[in-house]
């Protein structure tokens, strides 16, 4: 199947072509971090992990949230979903590949990656991150082809991929939680030690997720052929409105137990990231963008009637995706680093090779994804569907 | 078969210090006819090494008296250890060092009307080698890990450099090398002013932390800040109850750093009692 | 396809040309095994007293099992805190690559360098462990 990505209009080319020059830039970036070290980066002692892993967090998020169409399409049989069900599997395969590859730039030696399997670690969460990671990939590309190519043919797919199907709802599931747990486990990180952060993960997985899905449908539409239909792109409008609630009261029971509990390393990050703390305060302004956007895509979408208008349902979805990115992306990360060990304040912001690093593991994600769904596509335009 | 106590005498005759080991040892061992015969090859403990369950330390700040005495005993340590100087806070690199009350202790300290003389005094800190280490537990390669004498170790062949330690070390006393520690600054001037030929150097993109003077340990020597603090930094092992540091402790009034995470910390803070 | 076997035929010329490069390419060029020199001060005084070199193991060993007895050697120092390895002769010697090994083998350049670089080996030992100062370049 994979030839017809080799098949495309000269649009579909000069795209290709646009991710491959991004992504030489930033290679030729991370041979120069390779070389200097993460020195090159805004990461420091008291800062130790920013952007990288940051973007990671979200990511994992959006490869979690392909669950959101398939529990309604497999487990209670939402028939309308069967068209886009492959394209949030895929949109998986493209985020978790971005994952892996924000975890290797971030490494100090990513050469000895092989050391995590070589010298197995089970109290390590990251350890199980690795290995739910890993899964979920293969779990995806193997669903993913295997169902596209039955339809291709016009038939079902084979009954060995239902046990899979199945195994990969709990499946992502677990990538959220034990990535939550990475930070959730932590003595002395307030920001980070608290029992919801799971629960968060997977709310603002699930908002963030399905909104792009929405951004990625409406696109696919408009460019090629295909119609995933307006049905399914309305139900997930659904999914995100409710799953952005959950994600917003979560983050405000984490308010309440810092300010009316009144402890002070509680309190410190939570003013540092909304109202800067001690003179220092470089993430206010972005946090409070993030705040403003999430409320109003809520607004947006929390009337039925503005959220059926397919162009206010595409600006509620970028705001509330921009919202998440910023949120889980960046500030959850920083905000557990300051203040640090000391109570005192080391403030950080990404450097200009840290972002191109950083938009080129985002232009091979897109590259990923364009390349499976050009594949899903053009099977879908040749009427390739079976219910 | 162990080595006999011949040449255990002997070895420990001829290699005094660190690293003198090599030619001597081997001359000292083969110049006689005996020793040459077939035995497994194995490994052992050093007749030198000093041994304990859980070493701690008692630190009395109140015992250093100028800012020389600190630097003394950071200088010790920084020095025998080839830690680089990368000349900024963001890249820093640090075994030990010293730093305010409030810094040391900030969860007890959150209250304007405190003692002057604490409020005031620098305190020297390093790795806790807690009983119960956070990063030993989220290491995902076991380049971190407990010994069985206590020292929380770091293997630098085998770190990755992920810095999940340095998340989960509620102390701040893990460092990484952002930068190759063998290079050298704008002027031209080394990260590590004068190398100490018998101790490796790390490199770039792993993480390093106090190592509790492991390789001194190893051939009887006592941990450098210890030796270089006048008796403020008191070492010994904390289940043996005839052990110095253990007597430090029954006898004056000491605080842990952070002892309500469960870490439980190894080093004690002398703030009050007989001086 | 139509020129399905010109193709292939292409494919195939195509890859003995890339990938048989090393081989080609080295046709008839020496490939002598190096000679590593074993003359440093503390080899020849450690000869001069006792009439032979030898390391901590025979030379056949070490040359072939060196790697692993200094990732064992690693381990054993850094993870079990034990300091000395008995050898088969049952000499005791402190295990360590920068004060043990380099000792003797003060020529890095000479000695590891020259069968690395032959079998095109890197190994990092030396990013951490300093190598002793050479006279000769």
């Amino acid at each position: 199947m994979l030839e017809k990505a080799l098949i495309g209009s000269k649009r579909y080319w000069l795209w290709i072509g646009a991710l491959l020059v991004v992504i030489g830039i930033a290679f030729i970036q991370y041979l120069h971090q390779f070389s200097y070290g993460l020195g090159i980066t805004g990461l420091s002692r008291d800062v130790s992990w920013g952007l990288y892993i940051g973007q990671f967090t979200f990511l994992v998020g959006v490869a979690a949230s392909a669950v959101m169409l398939v529990i309604p399409y497999y487990l209670h049989d939402f028939k309308k979903f069967g068209k886009i069900v492959i394209l949030g599997e895929f949109l998986a395969v493209s985020a978790v590949t971005m994952c892996v590859l924000f975890i290797f730039v971030d490494m100090g030696q990513p050469m000895r990656i092989m050391n995590v399997v070589l010298h197995p670690t089970p109290n390590s969460i990251m350890f199980w991150d690795f290995i739910v990671l890993t899964g979920y990939l293969v779990l995806n590309i193997v669903i993913g082809w295997t169902t596209l190519g039955a339809d291709r043919k016009g038939v079902h797919p084979p009954q060995w991929v239902k046990p899979l199907i199945y195994l990969s709802v709990p499946w992502a599931v677990s990538i959220h939680t034990v990535t939550a747990f990475l930070y959730a486990g932590i003595p002395g990180r307030h920001f980070w030690l608290t029992a919801i952060m799971a629960a968060r993960f997977l709310a603002s997985a699930f908002a963030g997720g399905p909104a792009l899905l929405i951004i990625l449908s409406l696109l696919v539409r408009k460019l090629t052929k295909f119609d995933p239909g307006a049905e399914p792109i309305q139900a997930l409008g659904k999914i995100v409105t409710y799953a952005m609630f959950a994600n917003v009261f979560f983050l405000g029971l984490e308010f309440f137990t810092a300010f009316y509990s009144n402890i002070p390393g509680h309190m410190a990050p939570i003013e540092y990231l909304y109202t800067g703390f001690e003179g220092h305060g470089k993430l206010v302004s972005i946090m409070w963008t993030s705040s403003i956007l999430a409320v109003l895509s809520l607004t947006l979408l929390v009337f039925p009637a503005l959220r059926r208008n397919e162009n206010i349902l595409a600006v509620a979805c970028v705001s509330m995706f921009v919202s998440l990115w910023i949120d889980k992306g960046f500030g959850l990360i920083v905000g557990g680093f300051v203040p640090n060990m000391f109570e005192g304040i080391t403030e950080y912001w990404p450097t200009v090779p840290e972002t191109i690093i950083t938009i080129g593991v985002w232009a091979i994600g897109f590259l990923v994804l364009t390349v499976l769904y050009k594949v899903a596509v053009a099977v879908r335009e040749e009427g390739g569907y079976h219910d | 078969m162990s080595i006999n106590r011949r040449q255990f005498l002997r070895l420990a005759g001829v290699s005094t210090v660190l690293g003198v080991g090599g030619a001597s040892v081997l001359s000292a061992l083969t110049g006689k006819g005996e020793a040459v015969s077939q035995t497994t090859p194995h490994f052992t403990t050093d007749p030198r090494a000093i041994t304990g369950k859980r070493w701690g330390f008692a630190i009395d700040v109140r015992k250093l008296k100028t800012d020389e005495d600190y630097q003394k005993c950071i200088s010790a340590c920084h020095d025998i250890h080839n830690v680089p100087d990368f000349g900024n806070p963001k890249d820093a690199v640090k075994w030990i060092w010293k730093d305010t009350y409030e810094h040391t202790f900030p969860t007890v300290t959150e209250d304007e009307i405190m003692n002057k003389e604490l409020k005031e005094k620098p305190f020297i800190l390093f790795c806790n080698h807690c009983a119960q280490p956070a990063c030993v537990r989220v290491c995902p390669t076991k380049a971190t890990y407990k010994r069985k004498d206590g020292i929380v170790m770091q293997d630098m062949h085998r770190c990755i450099g992920c810095r999940f330690c340095m998340a989960a070390c509620p102390f701040g006393a893990r460092s990484f090398n952002y930068r190759d520690p063998r290079g050298k600054d704008a002027n031209g001037r080394p990260f590590i002013r004068k190398e100490n030929k018998e101790f490796p150097t790390r490199m770039i993109g792993v993480v390093e932390k106090c190592t509790l003077c492991y390789e001194r340990l190893a051939v009887g020597l006592l941990p450098a800040c210890a030796e270089a603090s006048n008796g403020a930094i008191v070492f010994g092992d904390l289940e043996d109850p005839n052990s110095e540091v253990r007597k430090v402790i029954d006898a004056n009034y000491t605080i842990r750093r952070k002892p309500e995470l469960g870490t439980q910390p190894s080093l004690y803070y002398v703030i009050g009692g007989r001086e | 396809m139509k020129n399905a076997g010109k193709v292939v035929i292409g494919v195939v010329i195509g890859f003995v040309i890339f990938f048989g490069f090393p081989f080609y390419y080295n046709i008839g060029k020496a490939n002598v095994a190096p000679k590593l020199k074993y003359d440093t001060p503390a080899i020849l005084q450690y000869e001069k007293q006792y009439g032979k070199k030898e390391c901590v193991e025979s030379k056949a060993f070490m040359s072939a099992e060196h790697m692993q007895l200094l990732n064992q050697w690693r381990d054993a120092v850094v993870r079990s805190g034990d300091r000395i390895y008995v050898n088969s002769r049952g000499e005791s010697f402190h295990m360590s690559l920068q004060n043990t090994c380099l000792n003797c083998h003060s020529n890095k350049k000479e000695f590891c360098d020259k069968c690395h670089n032959y079998l095109a080996v890197n190994p990092y030992c030396f990013s951490c462990h300093i190598v002793p100062k050479e006279k000769q370049s």
